[in-house]
């Protein structure tokens, strides 16, 4: 339901705006990044933007830090609807190594909803492209959880037992 | 004047040419030694819980659901792919794949779930041996380990026989509220 609101609503063009939340300034380099001509993002017509009354996108680097965070759902509350937040960077998704120390909320979903995330310390701006570009329906989605589970063990243990007991001729004794 | 700057600008760009990369719609390759999501190969990991003892992040949680049941689970929302738990790992059953393209909607789309079978020992039925213990041992997490999967949280108890009231214990887990 979200893509399709998404694929709605921003048809042409994304204008970004960066918040910065206690990061360390490498996702903010990574962000900056992507503007360059190497990158260029505004051939999909992404765009920064200073005040988050212009942007339909938040993007937030960084853990939430307990002085950011009034500012952070103040930011938020000042994007016009509808809006996408993009947690960039594993400092805004789940809280990095921070996650739970006594003056930081652990990461952006606590203080405002996100919507997207960018996972990477930090993430590379291919990554960042490929996020936006998912939200925008450009690429599809890679990555799904993966479920792996040892089933030779037991099994071995059982084929072990059994030619033990085989090759003991007592067993064999045993069941006559 | 100005014409002839304007064109001596035109062949300044000629030179090097279009540098923008088509990079959604064409693959670009990473750098060499670039460290992207870790893959764990269950078919060497002896489930010695090395990555989770020596993970920055503590990402890697490890629960012990009866005696010779272990599930480990990755979660990547925070990780920091700093390699850690490749280097420490004694089988090299984790690799770091050069896989980045990780965003997505939904966070348990980057999770590893694993379960483990272990191996007690024939004589004193325990998994490791505990028999010289002391704090600094404790320190380092040995024996059965009770993380809450669902709170993502680790939870730094272990025991040296298993212990099912812990078990109960780290099902109520719930993380401190700010």
């Amino acid at each position: 339901m979200l893509a399709k609101l998404c694929k709605k609503a921003f048809p042409k063009s994304l204008w970004v705006y960066h918040c910065n939340s206690g990061a360390c300034n490498g996702c903010d380099i990574e962000i900056l990044n992507i503007l360059t001509p190497y990158y260029d993002v505004e051939r999909f017509g992404i765009k920064v933007v200073a005040s988050p009354r212009h942007a339909d996108v938040m993007f937030i680097s960084g853990a939430v830090t307990r002085p950011t965070l009034p500012l952070v759902k103040k930011a938020y509350a000042a994007i016009p609807e509808p809006k996408l937040v993009f947690g960039i960077g594993s400092c805004a998704i789940g809280g990095n190594c921070w996650f739970d120390t006594y003056h930081v909320t652990g990461g952006a979903d606590k203080a405002v909803p996100v919507n997207y995330i960018i996972p990477g310390c930090p993430p590379r701006p291919e990554a960042i492209i490929y996020g936006v570009a998912l939200a925008l329906g450009l690429v599809d989605k890679k990555a799904s959880p993966v479920e792996l589970k040892q089933v030779e063990f037991p099994v071995d243990m059982y084929q072990n037992n059994k030619a033990y007991e085989e090759r003991n001729v007592i067993y064999q004794v045993l069941k006559n | 004047m100005w014409l002839t700057s304007k064109i001596k600008q035109v062949l300044m760009v000629l030179k090097p040419g279009v540098v923008t990369l088509k990079y959604p719609f064409e693959p670009h390759p990473v750098a060499k030694d670039f460290r992207g999501q870790p893959s764990w190969d269950h078919h060497k990991c002896v489930g010695c819980g090395g990555c989770a003892v020596h993970c920055p992040a503590r990402t890697i949680m490890i629960r012990d659901v009866c005696q010779d049941l272990r599930i480990m689970l990755y979660d990547g929302a925070r990780c920091t792919y700093c390699g850690r738990c490749a280097d420490v790992c004694p089988e090299d059953a984790i690799t770091m794949t050069e896989n980045f393209e990780l965003a997505t909607n939904d966070r348990n789309d980057i999770t590893v779930n694993m379960e483990l079978f272990m191996l007690t020992c024939q004589r004193c039925g325990r998994c490791f041996n505990m028999e010289t213990t002391n704090m600094i041992d404790k320190m380092g997490l040995r024996g059965y380990r009770y993380d809450n999967l669902e709170a993502r949280a680790v939870i730094p108890k272990v025991t040296e026989h298993f212990d099912e009231k812990l078990l109960e214990e780290s099902d109520r887990y719930k993380r401190p509220q700010k």
